[in-house]
């Protein structure tokens, strides 16, 4: 392996300020909560203070998402909101390395992910959903489709600026005001997106962001105000959510946790697909909600595969994620480090035999070393639970069918992988698994025109193309 | 001339095909609009619905991996076989909701029509709804939808027939397996679509129909972990919160309507073959 120099990406490229406020009504403001201070877990360093929302800010902020939505953009022609979204697309483009930086200081996440993926994504989400405002008539939902009117959205922290382009842009496209709730631990790239919502001149009150904890979020989905919510994160908040808004009529749709399995044929080129398993679950820290977490490789190649496994994790150099040849950062937050740790030791004690990456980790910051579990059963936590984190299960499989039954047996449903050089395979397995996306001889491919959303506990609605413009039109 | 005497029908639940009684043993009258005695209906049980569950989940593998073709012609045979009893279904429905004979007839009517919409749908749907994704980057992504899985329906109160066949074609149309719970008061016609159903090709679970207290089954229909989608239509007014409560426990989808409802002869649209669908995307890498 050859050794990098150290490439580190400037950190004042993120234009970094001291403190941010919440967005509303079209001004920055103070808000009534108890400030969060938000670290970069990479260094465990404060990196600013954040206002938040208290109930009378998410009151507040309802309440002028419903003005403008009244006033001006309800009823304003596609074409002109078109004109809006496209510009936000346009001018994130333009400030796209400074998000990228801030993104990566914030989250913990390398660079290079989010310079060539969280970034360039969500400025497509917004440039893709604006070419959808004033053609939805063609949208297959009915010659004129209404909006649903105020949109309370609340967002995780694992790819905070694209999930909020992927909840914002489609909410505007259809005429939908926005009260939006960045994660606690990763609010800063939303509140600059606040920023270009303003430079790009948007109607105050169309899109308001509020910063807070769980508690806020509540606030804003159980408002009276709102007409449509929007969740994604964890199964658990997500049925909270569905629990409290039972008989409200408020439209919902909800993108939750998985547990995806990444079925491997003895017939699929292993080294490629060595490459896909670890950004199957490598990417992001395994911080994603699809991640490829479970391992099914065919029996008959099972030591082979493992072998080039652990040889190419070995390769993956873990540590600052400013480096530009960083290829896992850090954990988000200590609690999201707590949580993995206590979940690897569960596999030790039902019996896995675990493999650590032998990479070195720095001596602060809130760092995991790539793991991967061997000789895992369907019954132990690990397989079962989502880790949320760089945490492989690896299974067998001998035939298609047990394959299949394995790969379907969790209560989730969000994304599955199959490597297979045979074609009909590809098909026959794609058409069995229960599973939202499915990704045949890759993984981890996002793309506005290309809807994402889960089967069963995995949530319901889409994102991203015709699909997913049902979620924000009332039909 | 001497009066013969009919041979009155016994009325049983539908569930895997086969007609049982109530595992509970319990039946209930039912009346006409007037009072009157109609008949008895099995009053089912928390037992009786899951096991109409149980038959739902092993039909539909079989149901939702057959040919778009194939669920076409047999929701057509539904209404080839309904238009052959349509007198009998005439008569019951007439004396269920207490309708003359004309509104019944045009009811039977609207109701075998129905089908025969549905049937059109099902190998249409994926064109309308599914996509070829163009996105940007050498792969080829299609959508295409989904049957949900199994899809629990409480059936409207007052249509007993067309409002049953209005909610439960769309279902299966696309390849549901469903756990129906009939009208409460008017259940009659219900049981007697399900001798249509038995002989008309839909295989044995596809279709589970029981029969009882909406308010006494509706709550384990909600709650079953091995139900996916539950629809509202005939649900309890008092009751809808508390079932949609009971459904975020397995994140279920659930589709909502007025308390009051609907005008059944109204044509329908797509909205309820899509609120029991998925979307599933997938992607492959394009080169050479």
């Amino acid at each position: 392996m050859w050794e990098y120099a150290p490439a580190p990406e400037s950190r004042d490229i993120a234009n970094l300020k001291p403190s941010y406020r919440l967005f509303v009504d079209g001004e920055f403001v103070e808000g009534a909560g108890e400030p969060l201070k938000t670290i970069n877990p990479a260094t465990e360093e404060v990196l600013a203070e954040v206002s938040t929302a208290d109930k009378n800010d998410v009151d507040r902020a309802v309440k002028a998402a419903r003005r403008a939505y009244d006033r001006v953009w309800g009823k304003m022609p596609g074409a002109e909101r078109a004109k809006y979204i496209y510009r936000i697309a346009r001018m994130m483009a333009e400030r796209s390395r400074e998000l990228a930086v801030l993104e990566s200081l914030d989250n913990g996440k390398p660079i290079k992910e989010a310079r060539d993926v969280d970034i360039p994504t969500a400025s497509a989400h917004f440039f893709y959903h604006a070419g959808w405002a004033d053609k939805l008539g063609y949208a297959g939902l009915g010659p004129d489709p209404k909006p649903l009117g105020v949109a309370g959205q609340v967002i995780p922290w694992n790819f905070p600026l694209l999930m909020a382009a992927w909840k914002i842009a489609p909410a505007l496209a259809c005429g939908n005001t926005v009260v939006l709730k960045p994660a606690e631990t990763t609010p800063l790239t939303a509140l600059v997106l606040a920023e270009i919502i303003q430079q790009a001149e948007l109607p105050p009150g169309v899109v308001n962001i509020l910063p807070g904890a769980g508690d806020v979020g509540a606030e804003l989905t159980n408002h009276a105000g709102v007409d449509k919510v929007a969740f994604t994160g964890s199964t658990d908040v997500g049925k909270l959510i569905q629990r409290s808004l039972a008989g409200s009529g408020k439209k919902l749709t909800l993108e939750l946790g998985g547990k995806a399995a990444n079925v491997v044929f003895d017939d699929a080129p292993l080294d490629q697909a060595v490459e896909g398993i670890v950004n199957g679950i490598f990417f992001n820290q395994g911080h994603v909600c699809c991640a490829g977490s479970r391992l099914l490789v065919q029996e008959s190649v099972a030591d082979e595969f493992l072998e080039k496994l652990h040889a190419r994790i070995t390769t993956l150099r873990i540590g600052d994620p400013l480096d530009k040849n960083t290829d896992v950062g850090a954990i988000n937050s200590r609690e999201q480090l707590t949580r993995i740790t206590e979940l690897v030791a569960t596999g030790e004690e039902e019996g896995a035999e675990k493999w650590v990456s032998p990479c070195p980790l720095p001596d602060k910051g809130f760092f995991f070393a790539p793991t991967v579990f061997a000789g895992v059963s369907q019954a132990m936590r690990i397989a079962r639970e989502e880790i949320f984190g760089p945490v492989l299960s690896v299974l067998t499989f001998r035939t298609p069918d047990e394959a299949v039954a394995k790969a379907n047996n969790t209560p989730y449903g969000l994304s599955a992988g199959i490597w297979t050089d045979k074609g009909s395979r590809i098909l026959w397995m794609a058409n069995q698994l229960r599973a939202g996306v499915v990704w045949a001889n890759t993984f981890n491919r996002f793309d506005p025109t290309a809807p994402f959303g889960g089967y069963q506990e995995s949530g319901f609605g889409r994102e991203g193309g015709r699909a997913g413009l049902e979620a924000y039109l009332d039909v | 001339m001497s009066e013969r005497l009919s041979v009155a029908k016994t009325y049983k639940l539908y569930i895997g095909g086969a007609f049982p009684r109530s595992e509970s043993g319990r039946s209930y009258p039912v009346r006409d609009n007037k009072g009157g005695f109609l008949a008895n209906a099995a009053h089912g049980s928390r037992k009786d619905i899951r096991e109409a569950v149980v038959a739902a989940r092993k039909a539909f593998a079989g149901w939702s991996g057959a040919t778009a073709y194939n669920r076409g012609q047999v929701l057509y045979r539904v209404a080839e076989l309904l238009e052959g009893r349509r007198e009998q279904f005439i008569a019951e429905t007439a004396a269920s909701e207490g309708s003359n004979a004309k509104k019944a007839q045009s009811i039977v009517d609207a109701a075998i029509d129905r089908w025969v919409w549905y049937a059109g749908w099902s190998d249409k749907v994926a064109t309308v709804l599914g996509a070829s994704n163009p996105v940007a980057g050498p792969y080829f992504s299609f959508s295409v939808p989904e049957p949900t899985g199994v899809v629990g329906v409480l059936a409207p109160q007052s249509s007993s027939l067309l409002g049953l066949v209005s909610v439960l074609a769309p279902v299966i149309a696309t390849g549901n397996t469903a756990v129906v719970v009939t009208s409460q008061d008017r259940p009659l016609p219900a049981i007697t679509l399900s001798e249509v159903l038995a002989t008309s090709d839909v295989p044995g679970g596809v279709v589970n129909i029981v029969t009882g207290r909406t308010a006494e089954l509706a709550p384990w229909l909600a709650s079953h972990a091995d139900v996916n989608a539950l629809d509202l239509a005939g649900a309890p007014a008092a009751m809808r919160a508390e079932l949609e409560a009971a459904a975020a426990g397995t994140v279920k989808r659930v589709l909502r309507s007025k308390a009051a409802e609907p005008d059944w002869t109204t044509p329908p649209d797509l909205s309820r073959l899509r609120s029991f669908l998925e979307t599933k995307t997938v992607w492959h890498p394009t080169g050479v």
